[in-house]
């Protein structure tokens, strides 16, 4: 399609819908009023955009628990031994003072969607005009038996980054030499598709400088996964025979664990675990669930603004959403997240709004300077956020090519966390 | 191309010059500067009917009094050079060439610099064919880029829209960053909006190879390029 200033605004049922109700006022008269839930990928960059954007137009509050966000990207270079935690370690101070982003540091734990207020675990409740849910993750109870919250410190997940991490890792470094790591895999749709195996083969890459016969052992319920020739190829090439795989055919779906005993049972069998990364199945963050957004695990939205398809005035980003097309990244929520503060701007100022575009790339990190990507570009369909070109990485690429990949990588980091928190 | 520069100020040197030869000859291997100058094309000219681009030209930049192109805007650090009559010699080119900021705090120029010192002396030696009497020789290359690809020109000439390009740049910020800063992943700041157009055809047409960037550049119509490139062309720190 060529656009041109006469159907930027024509195209899109939403963009109709915004031309029809302009310049809402908040209920209080004073400015309109946007809360954001979750100051991760999206909700960072969500509210930075608006705010930005808006030349002090709107009143825009951050929700966010904790002080200082850990990316879960390149939290497995962490555990690689590429990055220091402090280095994927973000604070909200930009967003606040050169923004003036209201930042609260409490949870959100309820929508009135009537009313139209959160509720804080701190007992407050705040007024909205728009509400933006980017809360990440949550685990489905019992995805994995044996496995709940309270044993996450035993079994860690490290699929939330921070504390998880850094877990992780010293558990790794204090592996017995010879020892087994394990990891279960989760079923799809779930945060991050190549992150697994990327983690897989930065531990291969520690424990091969420390603890060379040690063993990685996935269990994993999927037949195939993310960039597979790829982590296959550099697993062969870097790690021979320190990596094995049991697939669904070899019993990798049918997994229980015993967090007292360090056992994992895979189909029958019995292995003993010195490390066990066990990474449950996903739904949406539990503040979706509790404003009665979701539909099965994930919340819907309209692939055009990502508003939420049971509330107009709800926009939902990043991995809680059900969108469509594009995995459950870093890149995706903050690609979605400037099409949704575009529509938010455009649904209470007039400002103008134009159709969305989005796109993700996911870099990989499989040895040093062994950097792989993958990525696509995405338009709206009325049913969905569609895919429509990709690329990934070759096999057999040199290596002066594998590190300008992860060179490139590092160059992205920079410039999404700046893009997230300014 | 050494050679034939070399050759010539042998013939056109003046006796007792052969010390100067010497240390032209000595800079580096201006043939393979020029590939390597590909790398700072996208901001400088330099040659026949070089201009100011998001860089200034940089003809004659040897001896020239650093900040001192009329008419270019340049940033505060340059600006700061000039006042303190900064010469732009073959030491401080060298140390500009290997990290702009280490020499120029604040400058523009957000290059992350050439670590090898043999890149940086075939890149002088390129430069260096462009200043004092190398410049006089009919014989001498034209340099001037040509442009790979070609564009009709009304393609070329539409006028972006700059509002536009604001809303489509935020798809580019994820990576590269608005600060100018080029590590990993290219500065994309202050461009030509002409070279702009120009470099994102290019990734349509897939003549340049990047595949995130062939992709990018894949789904953007001409008037989306030039939105871009109005955004990017004057886009501060
Ligand atoms: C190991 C690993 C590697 C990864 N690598 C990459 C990568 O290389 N590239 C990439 O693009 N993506 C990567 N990802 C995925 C990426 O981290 C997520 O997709 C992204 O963070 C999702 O953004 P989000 O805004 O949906 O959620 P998050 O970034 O998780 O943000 C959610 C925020 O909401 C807050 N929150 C939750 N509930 C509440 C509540 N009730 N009240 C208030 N606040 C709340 C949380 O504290 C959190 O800060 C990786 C993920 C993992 C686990």
């Amino acid at each position: 399609m060529t656009l041109n200033r006469r159907n930027f605004l024509g195209t899109g049922a939403f963009a109709a819908a915004t031309l029809a109700a302009p310049m809402v006022r908040a209920a209080s008269h004073g400015k309109p009023k946007v809360v954001v839930v979750g100051g991760g990928a999206g909700g960072a960059t969500a509210a930075r955009y608006i705010a930005k954007d808006s030349n002090g137009e709107i009143d825009v509050t951050l929700i966010e628990p904790t002080r200082m966000y850990y990316t879960c990207f390149f939290s497995n270079l962490y555990i690689g031994g590429f990055r220091e935690l402090s280095s994927i370690g973000h604070s909200y101070g930009k967003l606040a003072s050169e923004y003036g982003i209201n930042v609260v540091h409490d949870w959100a734990i309820g929508v009135d969607r009537d009313a139209k207020t959160v509720s804080l675990a701190g007992g407050a409740k705040v007024p909205y005009d728009r509400l933006i849910l980017s809360p990440g993750i949550d685990f489905v109870d019992g995805a994995v038996p044996g496995w709940d919250l309270s044993t996450q410190t035993k079994m860690p997940h490290a699929y939330k980054a921070g504390t998880q991490s850094e877990l992780l890792k010293d558990q790794i470094m204090a592996m017995p030499e010879g020892g087994t790591y394990v990891m279960v895999a989760p079923p799809n749709p779930y945060r991050c598709p190549p992150g697994p195996y990327e983690r897989v083969s930065m531990v291969a890459h520690v424990l091969k400088e420390t603890n060379p016969t040690a063993k990685i052992l996935i269990a994993d319920p999927k037949d195939k996964f993310s960039k597979q020739a790829l982590f296959e190829e550099g697993w062969q090439k870097h790690y021979g025979g320190m990596i094995e795989r049991l697939g669904p055919d070899f019993g990798g779906g049918n997994v229980s664990v015993n967090a007292d005993t360090m056992e994992v049972n895979i189909d029958g069998e019995i292995v003993k675990a010195d490390v066990c990364n066990v990474i449950p199945a996903q739904k949406a963050g539990a503040i979706c669930d509790a404003a009665a957004l979701t539909e099965g695990n994930w919340a819907p939205v309209d692939g055009h603004n990502m508003q939420s398809r049971m509330d107009e005035n709800i926009y939902i980003l990043g991995d809680s959403s059900n969108q469509g097309d594009m995995p459950k990244s870093g890149y995706s929520a903050n690609s979605q997240a400037k099409v949704a503060a575009m529509a938010v701007r455009g649904s209470l100022t007039g400002s103008r709004v134009f159709p969305a575009k989005y796109s993700n790339t996911c870099w990989s990190l499989i040895a040093t300077d062994d950097g792989v990507k993958v990525g696509a570009s995405y338009e709206p369909t009325d049913e969905k956020i569609a895919s429509v070109s990709s690329f990934v990485s070759q096999t057999g690429e040199d290596a002066d090519m594998r590190k300008r990949t992860y060179e490139e990588s590092i160059g992205w980091y920079a410039g999404i966390t700046s893009d997230m928190f300014g | 191309m050494k050679t034939r520069i070399f050759a010539i100020l042998l013939a056109l040197a003046p006796p007792g010059a052969t010390l100067a030869q010497e240390d032209a000859q000595l800079i580096g291997d201006a043939e393979r500067g020029e590939q390597l100058f590909r790398q700072c094309s996208g901001c400088h000219q330099i040659g026949p009917g070089a201009e100011n681009r998001a860089g200034p030209h940089l003809n004659g930049i040897f001896g020239r009094r650093a900040g001192s192109i009329e008419g270019f805007d340049y940033s505060k650090g340059l600006e700061r050079a000039f006042q303190d009559n900064m010469v732009w010699n073959i030491q401080r080119l060298n140390l500009y060439l290997e990290n702009p900021r280490s020499l120029v705090s604040g400058t523009r120029m957000a290059f992350r610099g050439l670590k090898k010192q043999q890149d940086r002396d075939d890149v002088l030696a390129y430069l260096r064919s462009y200043t004092a009497s190398p410049q006089d020789i009919p014989e001498s290359a034209p340099t001037a880029r040509k442009r790979e690809v070609d564009l009709p020109p009304e393609v070329l000439e539409i006028v972006g829209d700059r509002d536009y390009g604001e809303y489509l740049a935020s798809e580019c910020v994820t990576c590269h960053q608005t600060s100018g800063m080029d590590e990993g992943i290219p500065s994309i700041t202050r461009w030509y909006p002409e070279d702009f157009v120009i470099a994102m055809h290019a990734y349509k047409q897939k003549m340049r190879p990047h595949p995130v960037m062939q992709m990018m550049a894949g789904r953007l119509s001409d008037e989306e390029i030039a939105a871009l490139a109005a955004y990017f062309a004057d886009l501060e720190e």
